[in-house]
C-alpha cells in the first residue's frame, strides 16, 4: 500500500536514478578523459567526451540538488543524521563538484593544448573522485553505519568500510560504462567510425568490469552488512538485482551489435533497477532504528512537497525533453515562435517623444509616496511595483541616443 | 563546552565565506540574462551585427558565471546538512519546501541556459530569443524561494515547537505568508541589477581609460550603466523601507545596526564611530533621525539593546560596521548614478570626464562589497539565533569533528575558483573584437 510518507521518498529515488544515469554519464565522460592517454586520437576522445556533455552537464547535475532538497524537507531527521555523520565523503564530493564546474567554465577561455590538458586533468580527477565519494556515502547508509543523531556515527568508519568502498568503486565503474554507451551513440551521430569503435571497446570493457564488481561485491556485503545482504538476496531486493543483471547483459549485447540507441535505455534500466533493489531491500528502515514512517515530516509538509514536485515536473520534463532533443539532434524544429514584439515596438516609438521618461518619473514619484511615506502594506506593495516600473520604463528612455533598435541602414 | 561549540565560529565563517562567493554570482543570475536578452532584441530589431557580437560575447560571460554559480550554490546546499544538521533535522519540514521549489527554478535555468547557449546558430532567431525568457523568469523565482527561507529564519511562523520537534507545520504559511519576506526579496533583486550593472559597466570603463572607446565599448557600457543608474537611487528607497521593517519585526537587530544601548525616545543616528561600553564613540550624531526614519515620528520610542539579555544580542560592532559600509557605498553609488542621469538628460550623451570613468571602474567592486555587507548585516544581525528567537545557531551546528580541515580546504578551493573565474573573464575579454565583428557580419549576410 502506498502511504503518503513514502511518496516523497519515491520521488527522491527517481531523482537519484536520474542523477546516477545522467550525472553518472557525465562523470564517466571525465573518467574517459583521464584514461585517454596521449596523442591526437586521445585528444579526439577527450574533445568528444567534452562536447557531448557540455550543453547538458548543468541540468544533469541539478538532479542531485533535487534529491537533497526533497530529502531534507520530507525526512529532515534522517537528512541531518546522514549529512553530519557522512560529512567527510560529502565534503569531498562537494569539492569535486566545484572543480568539475570550474573546469567546464575554464575550457571556454582556454587556448592551446597545454592549457586544455591541464584543465582536462583537473576535470577528470574530480570526475572520478566525486562519484566514488558519493558511492561510499551510499554504502555507509546501506550498511547501517549511520545512526540517528548529530554526527552520531563514526566519522571515518561510516564511509571507509568494505561496503562503502565497494559501492564507491561500483559508482565509478557504472559511470564509465554509462558514459561509454552514450558516447558511442553520439559518435555514430557524428559519423565518426573511429571514435565509435573506440568507445564501443570501452563500453564493452567497462560493462564487464561493472558487472564483475557488482556480483563479486555481493560477497563483500555478505561479510560486512548482514541485513542488507539477506534482503538483497531474497524477495523484492533480489528482483531488482535480477532485472539489473538482465538489463546489463542486454546492454552489452546491444553494444556488441552496434545498436546504441536502445543500449542507452537498457543501460539506464540496469542502473535504475539496482537503486530500486537497494531501496526495497532497505525498507522499511531509513536508518538503523528509524523507519521511513518515523523519519517523515508532518503531513502538511509531505503534501506540499508532493504538490510542488508534481507541478514542477509538469514544467521540467517538457523543458528537459527540449534540451535533449536539441542536443541529440543538433537542432530544434521550427515552430513555437510566439514572441510578441509589437508592444515593445510601441514602447520604443513612445520613447522618442520623451513619453516614457515622463511615465517613468511619475512611477518614481508614486513609488516614493507609497513606499516611503505611506505606512500600510498594500501601499508598500504598490510602491515597490511603481519603483520597478520606474526602472523598467526608465531604462529605454535613459539609454544614450546611440543605443537603440534603429535599423542598420540609418546608422551607416 | 561541547566539541560542537568549539567549531561554531568556524562553521559560521565557512558559511559566510560560501555565501560571499556565491551571492555576487547570484546577481549575475538575476540581472545578466535580462541585459543579454535586451541586446539580442536590439539585434533582432535592427540587424546590426554589433549587437549580435555583443550578445554572443556576453553569452560566454554568462556561461562562465553560471557554471561558477552552480557549483558554489551546490556547496551551500551541502552545507545546510554538513554544518547545520540539527537546524535541517528540526526545521527541514518547515522551510525545506522553499529550497525544493528553488531546485526546480535552478533546473529550468540550467536547461534553458543549455538550450540558449547551444542554440546560437542552431535555432531560428526569434525562437532563440524566446528560449532566453525562462532564464530570466527562473532567476526571479529562484531568488524568491531562497529569500522566502531567509525571511522565515528572520521571522519564523507556520509551526509550533513541541519537545524540540516542529509540529502543526504549514510550509506555505511559513514561507509565503510572511510579512518579513517582501522587503528582503526586492532589496536583493534590485541589488542584483546594481551589482551586475556596475561590474559590467566598470569593466568597459577600464577599457575606456586604456583608450579603446569605439561604438562597441560605448554600447556595452551604456546598457548596464543605465540600468544600474536607475536601480541605485531606487535601492535607497527600498533600503529605507527595509529598515522600517527591521525596526518593526527585529528591534534588537535595529538596535545593533545603530548601536543603541538603551530604549530611547527621539533616538539619534550616529554616522561612523565605534560602539563600546554602551555608547558610540567618535560617531557623528544626528539627533532624532533614527526615530524619524524608523517610525516617521521624531519622538518615537526605539527599542535598545537592553531590551534583551546580553546573551541574546548580536555582536554590535560587526553588524554596525557592515550596515554603515552598505549604506555608505549605496549612497555613493546613487550619487554616481545621478551624475550619469544628469549628463544624459542635459547633454544627451555619455559623460566625457575621465573622473567619471575612474569612479565607475571602482563602483563595480564597491557594489559587491555593499552587497556582502548587506547580507552580513542581516545574517550577523540575527545572531545568536539561526531561527529568530526559536533556535540558537549553537544548537544547530554539526557535532562532526574536522571542521577546521574542511574550512582550510574550502578557503583554498575558493581562492582557486575566484582565480579561475578571473582568468576566464580576462581571456574572454582579450579575444580580438574585429575578427568577431566581421565574422558576425558575414554570418548575417
Amino acid at each position: 500500500m502506498l502511504h503518503l510518507y513514502l511518496i516523497p521518498l519515491i520521488f527522491a529515488l527517481i531523482g537519484l536514478a536520474f542523477y546516477a544515469v545522467l550525472g553518472g554519464a557525465d562523470f564517466g565522460a571525465g573518467f574517459w578523459q583521464l584514461t585517454a592517454g596521449k596523442g591526437r586520437q586521445a585528444q579526439a576522445v577527450r574533445e568528444h567526451a567534452h562536447a557531448a556533455m557540455a550543453p547538458v552537464w548543468e541540468a544533469n547535475h541539478v538532479w542531485l540538488i533535487f534529491v537533497l532538497t526533497v530529502v531534507w524537507t520530507a525526512y529532515p531527521t534522517a537528512f541531518g543524521s546522514v549529512a553530519s555523520t557522512l560529512s567527510i565523503p560529502l565534503f569531498i564530493a562537494a569539492v569535486g563538484i566545484i572543480f568539475r564546474g570550474v573546469a567546464y567554465a575554464l575550457r571556454a577561455g582556454a587556448s592551446g593544448p597545454r592549457e586544455l590538458s591541464a584543465i582536462d586533468t583537473v576535470f577528470s580527477i574530480s570526475s572520478v573522485l566525486t562519484p566514488f565519494a558519493l558511492g561510499t556515502a551510499i554504502g555507509g547508509i546501506a550498511s547501517g553505519r549511520v545512526p540517528t543523531g548529530n554526527a552520531a556515527g563514526g566519522q571515518f568508519s561510516s564511509w571507509l568500510n568494505p561496503t562503502s568502498l565497494l559501492i564507491g568503486l561500483l559508482a565509478v565503474a557504472t559511470a564509465a560504462y554509462l558514459a561509454a554507451v552514450f558516447l558511442c551513440a553520439d559518435a555514430t551521430k557524428l559519423d565518426d567510425q573511429k571514435l565509435e569503435e573506440q568507445f564501443r571497446r570501452r563500453a564493452l570493457g567497462a560493462g564487464v568490469v561493472a558487472g564483475v564488481i557488482a556480483f563479486a561485491g555481493l560477497g563483500v556485503i555478505a561479510g560486512d552488512a548482514d541485513r542488507i545482504f539477506h534482503r538483497l538476496t531474497a524477495g523484492a531486493g533480489l528482483a531488482g538485482l535480477v532485472i539489473s543483471l538482465v538489463a546489463g547483459v542486454a546492454t552489452l549485447a546491444l553494444v556488441w551489435r552496434r545498436r546504441y540507441e536502445p543500449a542507452r535505455y537498457s543501460a539506464a534500466v540496469a542502473v535504475a533497477a539496482l537503486i530500486a533493489g537497494w531501496a526495497l531491500a532497505q525498507s522499511p528502515l531509513f536508518l538503523p532504528g528509524l523507519t521511513v514512517r518515523a523519519a517523515a515530516a508532518p503531513r502538511t509538509t509531505l503534501i506540499a512537497v508532493i504538490v510542488a514536485v508534481l507541478s514542477g515536473a509538469l514544467i521540467l520534463f517538457p523543458s528537459l525533453a527540449l534540451l535533449f532533443r536539441l542536443v541529440l539532434s543538433g537542432r530544434l524544429a521550427e515552430g513555437g515562435e510566439s514572441v510578441d514584439l509589437r508592444l515593445q515596438r510601441r514602447l520604443v516609438r513612445a520613447s522618442r517623444q520623451g513619453f516614457l521618461a515622463r511615465v517613468a518619473l511619475a512611477c518614481l514619484i508614486a513609488g516614493i509616496g507609497l513606499l516611503t511615506i505611506a505606512e500600510t502594506s498594500w501601499a508598500h506593495a504598490l510602491g515597490v511595483v511603481s519603483l520597478l516600473g520606474f526602472v523598467a520604463l526608465g531604462f529605454p528612455a535613459a539609454l544614450p541616443p546611440t543605443v537603440g533598435p534603429h535599423t542598420n541602414e540609418t546608422k551607416r | 563546552m561541547t566539541p560542537a561549540q568549539n567549531y561554531l565560529l568556524q562553521a559560521r565563517q565557512m558559511q559566510a565565506l560560501s555565501f560571499s562567493v556565491h551571492i555576487p554570482l547570484v546577481c549575475f543570475g538575476i540581472a545578466f540574462p535580462t541585459l543579454l536578452l535586451f541586446v539580442e532584441w536590439l539585434y533582432l530589431r535592427s540587424g546590426d551585427p554589433l549587437y549580435r557580437t555583443l550578445a554572443r560575447r556576453w553569452t560566454n560571460v554568462m556561461v562562465a558565471m553560471f557554471a561558477a554559480g552552480v557549483v558554489t550554490g551546490t556547496i551551500l546546499s551541502f552545507e545546510m546538512g554538513l554544518l547545520w544538521p540539527a537546524f535541517t533535522a528540526t526545521f527541514g519540514s518547515v522551510f525545506g519546501l522553499g529550497f525544493a521549489v528553488e531546485g526546480f527554478s535552478f533546473f529550468l535555468e540550467a536547461i534553458f541556459i543549455g538550450i540558449y547557449v547551444y542554440g546560437w546558430n542552431r535555432l531560428p532567431p526569434r525562437l532563440h530569443f524566446a528560449t532566453g525568457i525562462p532564464i530570466v523568469l527562473a532567476g526571479f523565482t529562484g531568488s524568491l524561494m531562497v529569500i522566502s527561507v531567509n525571511g522565515w529564519m528572520n521571522h519564523p511562523s507556520g509551526f509550533r515547537l513541541s519537545h524540540g520537534k516542529a509540529v502543526d507545520v504549514n510550509p506555505f504559511k511559513a514561507l509565503f505568508e510572511n510579512a518579513y519576506f517582501w522587503h528582503e526579496l526586492i532589496h536583493m533583486y534590485v541589488a542584483g541589477y546594481i551589482v551586475t550593472g556596475f561590474l559590467l559597466a566598470g569593466a568597459y570603463a577600464v577599457l575606456r581609460l586604456r583608450g579603446s572607446w569605439g561604438r562597441y565599448e560605448q554600447t556595452a557600457l551604456a546598457i548596464p550603466l543605465t540600468i544600474a543608474a536607475l536601480a541605485a537611487p531606487v535601492q535607497v528607497l527600498v533600503g529605507d523601507w527595509s529598515g522600517r521593517e527591521v525596526a518593526r519585526y527585529q528591534p534588537t537587530k535595529l538596535a545593533a545596526l545603530e548601536g543603541l544601548p538603551q530604549t530611547t525616545t527621539g533616538a539619534s543616528i550616529h554616522v561612523l564611530g565605534w560602539y563600546s561600553d554602551g555608547r558610540v564613540e567618535y560617531g557623528l550624531g544626528v539627533p532624532k533621525l533614527l526615530s524619524l526614519l524608523a517610525y516617521h515620528r521624531v519622538n518615537a520610542k526605539v527599542q535598545g539593546l537592553d531590551a534583551v539579555p546580553a546573551r541574546d544580542r548580536p555582536p554590535v560592532n560587526v553588524v554596525r560596521f557592515a550596515f554603515q559600509t552598505m549604506v555608505g557605498i549605496g549612497t555613493l553609488l546613487a550619487l554616481l548614478a545621478l551624475v550619469y542621469i544628469a549628463v544624459r538628460v542635459r547633454r544627451r550623451r555619455l559623460p566625457h570626464s575621465t573622473w567619471f570613468y575612474r569612479a565607475l571602474a571602482l563602483a563595480g567592486p564597491l557594489s559587491v562589497v555593499a552587497l556582502i555587507s548587506g547580507w552580513m548585516t542581516t545574517e550577523v544581525g540575527r545572531q545568536p539565533w539561526v531561527v529568530y528567537r526559536v533556535m540558537r545557531t549553537s544548537q544547530a551546528v554539526t557535532g562532526a569533528r574536522g571542521i577546521p580541515v574542511g574550512y582550510g580546504t574550502l578557503v583554498l578551493v575558493y581562492v582557486l575558483l575566484i582565480a579561475a573565474v578571473a582568468w576566464i573573464l580576462w581571456r574572454l575579454a582579450r579575444k580580438p573584437l574585429e575578427l568577431e565583428l566581421s565574422l558576425s557580419a558575414a554570418e548575417v549576410d
